[in-house]
C-alpha cells in the first residue's frame, strides 16, 4: 500500500487507540471491585477487605495513570489528524465528547486524588463515596464514548447544511439511539469480565505458589463469580449487537461472515481463510442453514453477500472476519471456565485442582484480548466510512497533513508508548507478586490525623480464617 | 449562548493555566533540586491535585471541540507537531509520579521525564501563545500555513517566557505547600524567576513594537486596557511584599494576580476574534443546536458542581503537604 498521511494517520490512530481501550478495561471494572470492597469492609469489618483493597489500589493507580495519559491523546488527535472529520461533525460529536469531559473525566480526576491520598484523611465513608464517584466517573466516561461512537456507526438526529456541516436536530434520537443501548452494557459488561478475569488469575496465581490461601480463594470466588453471571450476559448482548450490525450495516455483517454471494437460505461459515483478490473462501468449514438462523431467526431467509456491494463500498474482509472469531472464541472460553470453576469452590473441591488453577491463572489476558478484537471488528468493518455511510474515511483526514509529520509523531508514540508500556508491565508484575499484605500495616506514629477505622476489623497477627 | 460559551472557554482557560502552570512549574524546578528528600516534598506538594489539573486543558479542548468546532480542528492541525510533542510530555510527567516510586534502578529516567516532560509542555503552550499573536494562516476554516509554520523567533521567547512564569508560580507554591530548606529555597528562587519574567515582558513587549504586530494597534485603539497591567504590577508588589515578610501564602496569590493579568491583556486584546485577526467567536461558533444541548447540562449545572467540587478537594488537601502521604 502507498504511504499516505491518511494511511498512516489511521495506523496510528488504531495503535493508540487500541493501546489506550487497554486499560479502561481494567480500571471500568477495578473501580468498582474497589468500590464493593470498600463497601463491604465498612459493613462486615472484615479486615481481609481492607487489604485487598488496599493492594488492588496500588495496581489501579498505574493503570489508571496510564489511562489518563493514553486517553489524552485520544482527546487531541481528533483535531490533529482528523481535523475536517471534527469541522463537520464537532457539532455533534463535539458536545457529546464535553459532556464525557465534564461529567466523567472532572470526577475521576478528582476524586482520584481523594482516594489514592485521603485515606487517613477523611471519614471511611466519604473514603467510599470517593471510590464510587470514580466509578461513576469512569462509567459515564463509557457512556458517552460509546455514544459518540456509535453515532459514528449508525448517524442520526442530524441534519447536514449547505457547507457539509452536521447539525442535531435531535439529541434524544442521539443518546437513545438502539445502537447505543446494546452497544454500551457490551463495553461496560466487557470491562467487567476483563477484571473479573485478572483478579480470578492473581487469585489463582498466589493458590499455585501455596502463599495466601485465604486472599487467593476470595479473589478467585468473587472474580469467578461475577464471571459466571457477566458472561452469559456479556454474549447475550453481543447477540444483540450483532443484530444491529446485521439490520444496519449489512457489508460489515458480510464481512464478519466471510459471505461473498447472497445466499437463500445462508450458510455459516465456521472457520477459513477469505481471500478479497479471487472474492471467496479458502478451506471454509460451513454449516447450511445457521447463518440464515443466526442473521434472521429463520431457517429460509436471504442473507447478504459481499458482492452485492461495489468494491469500494465494501470493508476489508480478513480483519473482521478473524477479530470477531477471536472474541467470540475468547467469550465461551471464559464462559467454561468461570462456570466449570465456580462449581469446583461451590463445592470446596479447589485443593488439588491443579489443572483449573493453571487454566484459570493463563485466562488474564483473555478479557483484553476479546475487548481489542471486539473494537477492531466493530471500526476496521466500519471502513471505508468514518461516519457510516456519510463521510469517508479519505475525507475525514487533516488536508494540510504531510506524510512527514505523521511519520514523526507515529514514531514518537511508538517509543514512548514502548517505554512505558514495559514499565507499567514490570511495576504491576512486582506489585502482584508481592500480592496483599498479610497483616494491617502498622499505624505510623506523628501521623496525628483521624484514622476512625483503621483498627477495626481483623486484628493484625490474626490469621485471617480459611473459610473467608 | 455564545457568550455564555466565551466566559466558559475563558474560565476553564485560566483555570488550566494557574492550576497545571503551578503543578509544570514545579516540574521545571525539580530538575534543579538534587536532595531526594526535597524532591519527595516537592512531589507530595501536587501529588494529590495534578491529574485534576491537568483535567482543565481536557475541558477547555472540549469545549473548543463542542462550541468552537472551527477553532479546534484548525489550532490543532496548525500545532501538529507541537501538540504532539505536548503529549507526549505530558505522558512522561504524568507516569513518572507513580513510576519513581514503585522503580529501583530507573529512578533517575523517570525524574527526568519529569522535569522534561514538564519544561518542553510549557514551552510549547507559550509558542502556541506567541504563534497565536503572530498570525495563524487559515482559508475557509482551513490551516493553510506550513508544518513548521508556527516555529518564529517570538514564539521561541514566549515559549522561554512562560518556562519561566510557570516556574514562578510553581516556586510560589512550595513556599506556600512545603517547609524547612525547601522553602527557603524557593523564596530565594521566587526573586530570580520575578525578575527573569520582568525581563521577559519587556523584551516581548519591544519585539512586537518592532515587528508591528496587529495586537499593537489594538492597544493604541483600546487604551482602556491599561488596568490589566497595572493590576500585574499589583501582583508583583505583592510578590515582593511576601518575600520580604515571608507570608508564605502572598507570594502565589500575588503570582496568581500576575497571571490573571497577562491573560485578561490577551484575551481582551483579541476579542471579539478567537483567531486574531481572521476568525471571530460568533463565526467559530457551533450551531445553536449544539450550544444549548451544551449548556442545559453541561453547562448550568456540571460545570458549576465540577468548579465546587474542585474547591472541595484543595480544601481537604489545605495546609502544608504532609509526608507520610505521598506516593509509596
Ligand atoms: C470503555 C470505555 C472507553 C473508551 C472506548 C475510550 N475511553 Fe478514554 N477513558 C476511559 C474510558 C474509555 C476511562 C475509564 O474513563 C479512562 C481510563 C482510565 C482513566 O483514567 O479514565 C479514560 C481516560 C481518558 C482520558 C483522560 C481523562 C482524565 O484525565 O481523567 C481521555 C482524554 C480519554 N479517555 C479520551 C478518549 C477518547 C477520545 C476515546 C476514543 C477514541 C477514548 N477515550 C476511548
Ligand atoms: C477504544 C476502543 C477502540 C478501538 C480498539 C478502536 C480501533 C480502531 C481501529 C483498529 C481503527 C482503524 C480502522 C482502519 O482504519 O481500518 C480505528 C479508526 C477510527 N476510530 Fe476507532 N477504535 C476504538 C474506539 C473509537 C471511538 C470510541 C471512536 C470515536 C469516538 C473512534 C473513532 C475512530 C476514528 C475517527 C478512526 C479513524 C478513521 C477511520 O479509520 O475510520 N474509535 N479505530
Ligand atoms: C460470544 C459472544 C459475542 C458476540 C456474539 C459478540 C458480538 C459482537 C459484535 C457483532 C460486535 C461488533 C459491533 C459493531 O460492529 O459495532 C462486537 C463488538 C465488541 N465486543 Fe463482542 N461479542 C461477543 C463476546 C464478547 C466478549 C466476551 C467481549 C469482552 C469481554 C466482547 C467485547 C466486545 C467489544 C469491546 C466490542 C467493541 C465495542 C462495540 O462495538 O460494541 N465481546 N461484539
Amino acid at each position: 500500500m502507498e504511504i499516505t498521511a491518511l494511511f498512516l494517520s489511521r495506523l496510528q490512530f488504531a495503535f493508540t487507540v487500541s493501546f489506550h481501550i487497554i486499560f479502561p478495561a481494567f480500571t471500568v471494572g477495578l473501580a468498582a471491585w474497589l468500590t464493593v470492597l470498600n463497601a463491604m469492609y465498612l459493613v462486615t469489618e472484615r479486615h481481609i477487605y481492607r487489604r485487598l483493597s488496599d493492594f488492588w489500589l496500588k495496581i489501579f493507580a498505574i493503570a489508571f495513570g496510564l489511562g489518563v495519559v493514553t486517553g489524552i491523546v485520544m482527546a487531541f488527535q481528533f483535531g490533529t489528524n482528523w481535523s475536517e472529520l471534527s469541522m463537520r461533525t464537532g457539532p455533534i460529536q463535539g458536545p457529546l465528547l464535553g459532556y464525557e469531559s465534564f461529567t466523567a473525566f472532572a470526577l475521576e480526576a478528582s476524586f482520584f486524588g481523594v482516594m489514592m491520598f485521603g485515606r487517613n484523611r477523611v471519614p471511611a465513608w466519604v473514603y467510599l463515596f470517593a471510590c464510587a464517584m470514580v466509578t461513576l466517573g469512569t462509567s459515564l466516561s463509557s457512556f458517552w464514548i460509546m455514544v459518540n461512537n456509535s453515532w459514528m456507526q449508525w448517524p442520526v438526529g442530524y441534519e447536514i447544511d449547505a457547507n457539509g456541516i452536521f447539525i442535531a436536530t435531535d439529541w434524544s434520537a442521539i443518546i437513545f439511539s438502539p445502537v447505543v443501548w446494546v452497544r454500551f452494557p457490551h463495553m461496560i459488561l466487557a470491562a467487567y469480565v476483563t477484571t473479573s478475569f485478572c483478579i480470578a488469575a492473581t487469585g489463582a496465581w498466589y493458590l499455585i505458589d501455596k502463599r495466601l490461601q485465604a486472599e487467593g480463594i476470595s479473589m478467585m470466588r468473587m472474580g469467578l463469580g461475577l464471571a459466571a453471571i457477566l458472561v452469559p450476559i456479556q454474549i447475550f448482548f453481543g447477540h444483540l449487537t450483532g443484530e444491529y450490525v446485521h439490520d444496519k450495516q449489512p457489508a460489515k455483517f458480510a464481512a464478519i461472515e466471510g459471505r461473498w454471494e447472497n445466499e437463500q437460505p445462508a450458510s455459516e461459515v465456521v472457520i477459513a481463510w477469505p481471500d478479497e483478490a479471487t472474492e471467496s473462501n479458502s478451506y471454509a468449514i460451513t454449516i447450511p442453514y445457521l447463518g440464515s438462523l443466526i442473521g434472521s431467526m429463520s431457517f429460509t431467509s436471504e442473507e447478504v453477500g459481499l458482492k452485492s456491494f461495489p468494491k469500494d463500498l465494501r470493508p476489508p474482509v480478513v480483519i473482521p472476519f478473524f477479530a470477531f472469531r477471536i472474541m467470540v472464541g475468547c467469550g465461551l472460553i471464559m464462559l467454561a471456565l468461570a462456570w466449570y470453576g465456580s462449581w469446583i469452590i461451590y463445592k470446596r473441591r479447589l485443593s488439588g485442582q491443579r489443572l483449573l488453577l493453571w487454566a484459570v491463572f493463563f485466562s488474564f489476558p483473555l478479557g483484553f484480548i476479546a475487548t481489542l478484537t471486539g473494537w477492531f471488528t466493530a471500526e476496521v468493518g466500519r471502513q471505508p466510512w468514518t461516519v457510516y455511510g456519510l463521510l469517508r474515511t479519505e475525507h475525514a483526514v487533516t488536508p494540510s497533513l504531510t506524510v512527514g509529520q505523521v511519520a514523526i509523531s507515529f514514531a514518537l508514540f511508538a517509543v514512548i508508548y514502548s517505554i512505558i508500556s514495559v514499565a507499567g508491565v514490570i511495576y504491576v508484575y512486582r506489585l502482584l507478586r508481592i500480592g496483599p499484605a498479610e497483616a494491617t500495616e502498622s499505624i505510623g506514629d506523628g501521623a496525628n490525623f483521624k484514622r476512625p477505622l483503621a483498627m477495626t476489623g481483623g486484628s493484625p497477627g490474626t490469621p485471617p480464617s480459611p473459610a473467608e | 449562548m455564545v457568550e455564555f460559551w466565551t466566559a466558559a472557554l475563558g474560565l476553564t482557560l485560566l483555570l488550566y493555566i494557574l492550576l497545571d502552570g503551578f503543578d509544570l512549574g514545579v516540574g521545571i524546578l525539580f530538575g534543579f533540586v538534587r536532595d531526594a528528600k526535597h524532591k519527595k516534598q516537592m512531589l507530595n506538594s501536587i501529588a494529590p491535585v495534578w491529574d485534576g489539573n491537568e483535567t482543565w486543558l481536557i475541558l477547555t479542548a472540549s469545549i473548543l471541540f463542542g462550541a468552537f468546532p472551527v477553532v479546534y480542528a484548525l489550532l490543532l492541525s496548525a500545532f501538529y507537531l507541537p501538540m504532539i510533542l505536548m503529549l507526549g510530555a505530558l505522558i512522561f510527567r504524568g507516569v513518572a509520579f507513580e513510576f519513581r516510586e514503585k522503580s529501583v534502578t530507573k529512578k533517575w529516567l523517570w525524574d527526568a521525564g519529569f522535569t522534561t516532560g514538564s519544561i518542553v509542555a510549557t514551552f510549547v503552550q507559550g509558542a502556541a501563545v506567541g504563534a497565536m499573536v503572530v498570525g495563524i494562516p487559515n482559508a475557509a476554516g482551513r490551516y493553510s500555513g506550513t508544518p513548521l509554520g508556527w516555529l518564529t523567533p517570538f514564539s521561541i521567547l514566549c515559549g522561554i517566557g512562560l518556562c519561566l512564569g510557570y516556574a514562578l508560580l510553581g516556586a510560589t507554591w512550595l513556599v506556600k505547600k512545603t517547609e524547612g530548606d525547601l522553602r527557603d529555597a524557593a523564596y530565594r528562587q521566587i526573586v530570580k524567576l520575578l525578575i527573569g519574567v520582568i525581563a521577559f515582558v519587556v523584551i516581548a513587549f519591544f519585539f512586537s513594537l518592532a515587528m508591528e504586530l496587529p495586537v499593537m494597534t489594538r492597544w493604541i485603539e483600546r487604551p482602556g486596557l491599561v488596568v490589566f497591567p497595572v493590576l500585574g504590577v499589583f501582583g508583583c508588589f505583592l510578590i515582593f511584599r511576601g518575600c520580604s515578610n515571608k507570608f508564605d501564602a502572598l507570594p502565589f496569590i500575588g503570582a496568581v494576580t500576575l497571571f490573571i493579568s497577562a491573560f485578561a491583556t490577551l484575551a481582551a486584546s483579541f476579542y471579539p476574534y478567537i483567531i486574531p485577526f481572521s476568525i471571530t467567536l460568533n463565526d467559530a461558533a457551533a450551531p445553536r443546536s449544539s450550544l444549548s444541548f451544551l449548556f442545559w447540562g453541561a453547562g448550568i449545572f456540571v460545570f458549576p458542581l465540577t468548579l465546587i467540587y474542585t474547591m472541595v478537594v484543595y480544601w481537604l488537601f489545605k495546609g502544608k503537604a504532609v509526608e507520610e502521604e505521598g506516593y509509596d
